[in-house]
């Protein structure tokens, strides 16, 4: 192949060349607009012709590891299958042509999908309600903090001014939390991985708006200690917010709404397998119990037995508000409620059954290879996590290195260095849809590069080798800032 | 079993690998007070014929009517290639290339979109984009307040004719941090801000924003109005369509120094219309502010061998390192949109682009031209318009609506809720999908409706 393959779509231009039948072929005069605000020179674009462009993008798509090409065990991603039907389902024409302001009546289909995942997902959480908005987790939150925010001014009770985060919690949840305007104070975490009741009960208080909580939370257990948690908290009047990012490990077997948790979001590119797209869209709905209720945000869809119809400001007029211009990611709603029908009631429960079957298994396989585990004693919930401590110390070959050789055996890297509290720490989340050869075949290459460390040290920490590019110089990335490509 | 793909044989062989005798004892550690027993209110599970079945019959009762309707979601032609390319798999179901070496494909395509963007916003620098245009103006509200280092002010100077939907967005998104709007009227003869009724001495604000075309159609005087805020010592902030930058004045030179920060709403720029999401925003500034830029950046760098590569970049602003310091909350972004609309931009071209303006413009022209010569039709503002324009009727629009959705037609968007002086007054757009024809349609029904 020639050595157009590293070359920038830019590059290949040549100037005048065009793709005519991509745009009507008339160029009519530009009338009516004042001289001053036309545009003086021409936009640099690439002049490329279809085909160039097509085979552009489709090698480069070749440079890219993804769930349907690799196993992709990014712990706190849930990286699963996204069935194919979910796609072209969600991609037919009348939902496609939709305009986000169509009248109700010309929206019926749509709008039910809608109402039925929203009533789909108070079940599986056990919340009162459901808004489908917030565009992404991190929007969830908002939405979420922004809730207890109203509901604590709703009371005129203006004394707290601070939420509580473990640190073992997403980076997130604290950036969430200051821009709600609340000061972050973080809890430790004790040495089985559960929120330190103890350190819990000195800090909060009447300046308490809230605790965030991820449960599962990112250690890859299950807090065993929820319920004193929220009752603390209660006590104390602040309010229990619920981090979806791991409800793929408990879907039907326990819910938030149960754990006492009063507002909560869910991650639907995870648990409910819409693609995640390279980075996004995707889709963080918020459940709330009864008393926040009055302040989700909008739009929402009613349905009146007969008729569904939006629920917007006028209906909500205590909402916190809109979070994007229409109905946040609506297309991403609609292959999650198409993956919940696929699934339906059973399909659920076995979600977080085998994704627990498989942390599980590939927890005990670690064991038996000898790699140290960050809770050796606690169950795995659909994730656990390897330390490559001693191994850093000794071998001087660190989780970096672990992840980067993974690469050139054919699988994407666990989560690396995250939670921040366990040293060189590898975050595994196998997922539900993969096979037992494949989780064998991981763990078999992950003692396979122990041994390679122990023979040639500086062989593992040279990798990858057999990707399109070796270690990236993210330093130089950072301080000679190249974002924009520009002409000679 | 559904997308798990465990024999019952591989089962028993994990299970006594794990050493327990049961799935359920895996679940030992959660309370036995808080288990679940069963969900009745999901459907029971379908095949994938079933589901098809069902979303067809859901999908054909939306219909595809006519669209005269814009309002801030365009029906453009879309190219077959964008999206059979966008939805490979290696696209599709990759996450954030987190191991740049194994998303090298995602990561150059991301660095041609930045390209791509700040060339059309003639700024130095734009992100890997945010969740759509209303959120990535609230964005850039909060990055001008942070990064206005000659005012501590955090008020905003906001128009009437932004976006209702998108001034909505920003107040419930940057209020909880002491931010706050004042409301700049719009001149209601030409329906944009008359440069003359700004105040000499407006006070201390953090930025102004300007929406190039503004929510009616009109534009702004941009030059004028950049430079009137740049010398009250406060940042300008535009909010502009994506397809009108190639025709229009980039934000990047408006007045003497351009704005400087440009955002917007990318769904035009190869996005179905598809309920309004997923779309995306996208957000462009001057170098100088990069650092205070939100979301997901990428950038070119070397690698051992000393070969190009990309890598996610300036990641010391963002939640994952910064945590509560973070620039944004934000973290995932809307990779796939804008994979979409690279492979759209590049398939386009500067002469694609311009033409499909060009049209889009003419269409509405035209449109105009059709629905005014009916009576009791009339063109609300005076001003300057792109490609969308305000109408009144003598006629009660909600009726007029009605008896046109009869006919398939969206005749345009009302916006009475929002502005109730602008009673009876309907925003309407053609863009280059409209043909001749579907305009007669549109003004044949209108005018039988009217004359009723």
């Amino acid at each position: 192949m020639s050595s157009g393959i590293n070359m920038l779509i830019f590059e290949q231009s040549r100037k005048g060349r065009t793709n005519p039948s991509q745009a009507p072929f008339e160029r009519p005069e530009l009338t009516g607009i004042p001289e001053s605000l036309q545009r003086k020179k021409r936009v640099v674009m690439a002049e490329t012709s279809e085909m160039q462009t097509v085979r552009h993008y489709t090698r480069l798509s070749k440079k890219n590891f993804s769930i349907d090409t690799h196993f992709y065990p990014l712990g706190s991603c849930t990286m699963k299958y996204n069935p194919r039907a979910c796609n072209s389902l969600s991609m037919l024409p009348g939902f496609l042509s939709r305009h986000p302001y169509a009248p109700d009546s010309m929206s019926q289909g749509y709008l039910s999908c809608m109402y039925e995942l929203q009533e789909m997902l108070k079940d599986v959480t056990g919340m009162k309600e459901v808004s489908l908005t917030p565009a992404a987790g991190a929007q969830g939150e908002f939405a979420g903090m922004a809730m207890i925010r109203a509901y604590h001014d709703s009371r005129n009770d203006d004394q707290r001014t601070e939420v509580l985060v473990p640190d073992a919690a997403h980076g997130t949840n604290p950036a969430t939390a200051v821009m709600c305007g609340y000061k972050v104070r973080e809890i430790p975490t004790n040495d089985q991985g559960d929120v330190d009741l103890e350190a819990l009960k000195q800090v909060v208080g009447p300046q308490t708006a809230g605790l965030m909580l991820t449960n599962p939370s990112t250690l890859g257990v299950f807090e065993r200690q929820i319920e004193a948690i929220a009752g603390v908290v209660h006590e104390a009047g602040g309010l229990l917010y619920y981090d979806g990012a791991n409800l793929n490990a408990i879907l039907g077997k326990v819910r938030p709404g149960d754990m006492g948790f009063d507002v909560i979001h869910m991650n639907l590119h995870k648990t409910f397998s819409t693609p995640h797209g390279g980075g996004g869209p995707g889709a963080g709905p918020v459940g709330v119990n009864e008393r926040l209720k009055p302040f989700l945000p909008v739009p929402m869809v009613a349905y009146d037995g007969d008729h569904y119809s939006w629920v917007t400001e006028k209906e909500n007029p205590q909402t916190i508000g809109r979070l994007s211009g229409f109905m946040g990611n609506a297309g991403v709603l609609l292959r999650a409620y198409i993956y919940a029908r696929l699934l339906g009631r059973e399909g659920m429960v076995r979600v977080s059954e085998y994704s627990t079957l498989n942390a599980n298994y590939m927890l005990a396989l670690s064991k038996q290879k000898g790699f140290d585990l960050a809770f050796p004693d606690r169950r795995a919930t659909h994730e656990f996590i390897i330390t490559l401590k001693r191994q850093a110390k000794d071998l001087g070959v660190n989780t970096m290195d672990f992840a980067k050789r993974l690469l050139d055996y054919g699988f994407h890297a666990p989560t690396t260095y995250f939670p921040l509290l366990i040293p060189e720490c590898l975050l595994v989340e196998p997922t539900e849809t993969e096979d037992k050869e494949t989780l064998d075949a991981f763990m078999d290459v992950m003692a396979k590069i122990e041994q390679e460390a122990r023979d040639d040290p500086e062989y593992v920490k040279g990798a990858p080798y057999t990707q399109p590019v070796r270690r990236l110089d993210d330093v130089r990335a950072a301080r000679e800032l190249d974002l924009v490509w520009k002409s000679e | 079993m559904p997308y798990i793909p465990h024999t019952e044989e591989e089962v028993g062989q994990m299970l006594d690998t794990i050493g327990v005798d049961s799935i359920e004892d895996l679940f030992d550690e959660i309370p036995a007070s808080l288990r679940h027993k069963s969900l009745d209110g999901v459907p029971t599970q379908a095949t994938e014929m079933e589901v098809t079945r069902l979303m067809h019959e859901r999908a054909a009762l939306d219909g595809q009517p006519l669209c005269f309707m814009g309002a801030g979601a365009y029906d453009h032609h879309i190219p077959a290639a964008v999206w059979q390319i966008t939805t490979r798999g290696e696209f599709y179901t990759a996450y954030t290339p987190y191991q740049a070496e194994a998303s090298q494909g995602t990561l150059q395509l991301l660095y041609e979109y930045q390209t791509m963007m700040a060339n059309l916003n003639a700024l130095d620098v734009s992100n890997a984009s945010l969740y759509d245009g209303a959120s990535a103006m609230a964005e850039a509200i909060l990055m001008a307040v942070r990064a206005n280092r000659k005012s501590k002010s955090k008020r905003i100077l906001m128009p009437a004719n932004v976006h209702p939907a998108y001034r909505k967005t920003a107040e419930a998104i940057v209020t909880n941090q002491g931010i706050t709007f004042e409301l700049i009227d719009y001149d209601h003869t030409s329906g944009c801000i008359d440069p003359a009724s700004l105040p000499t001495e407006p006070g201390d604000f953090a930025a102004l924003i300007i929406p190039q075309p503004n929510f009616f159609g009109t534009l702004e005087d941009v030059n004028v109005l950049t430079d009137w805020a740049h010398k009250h010592k406060a940042l300008v902030v535009g909010v502009v369509n994506p397809i009108a930058l190639a025709v229009l004045v980039p934000p990047g030179e408006w007045g003497e120094s351009g704005a400087d920060i440009a955002c917007g709403e990318g769904q035009p720029l190869g996005i179905p219309m598809s309920s309004g999401g997923p779309f995306y925003g996208f957000m462009c500034c001057k170098q100088a502010y990069v650092r205070q830029m939100p979301g997901r950046i990428i950038g070119r760098t070397v690698d051992l061998d000393g070969k190009p590569g990309y890598t996610l970049t300036l990641q010391a602003r963002e939640q994952h390192i910064r945590r509560s310091k973070a620039t944004s909350n934000i973290c995932t972004n809307q990779g796939l949109m804008i994979t979409a609309s690279t492979i759209h931009m590049a398939l386009l071209g500067a002469e694609g682009l311009e033409r499909v303006a060009l049209s889009c413009h003419d269409n509405t022209r035209k449109l105009i031209e059709k629905l005014t010569s009916i009576d009791g039709v009339e063109v609300v503002f005076s001003g300057a318009y792109f490609h969308e324009v305000l109408i009144r009727l003598s006629a009660p629009v909600p009726e007029v609506m009605r008896a046109l959705y009869a006919q398939n037609i969206l005749p345009g968007y009302a916006i009475q809720d929002d502005y109730p002086e602008l009673e009876n007054c309907l925003l309407v757009c053609a863009t280059e999908m409209r043909t001749d024809s579907d305009i007669e349609t549109y003004a044949s029904h209108l005018q039988r409706v009217m004359g009723k």
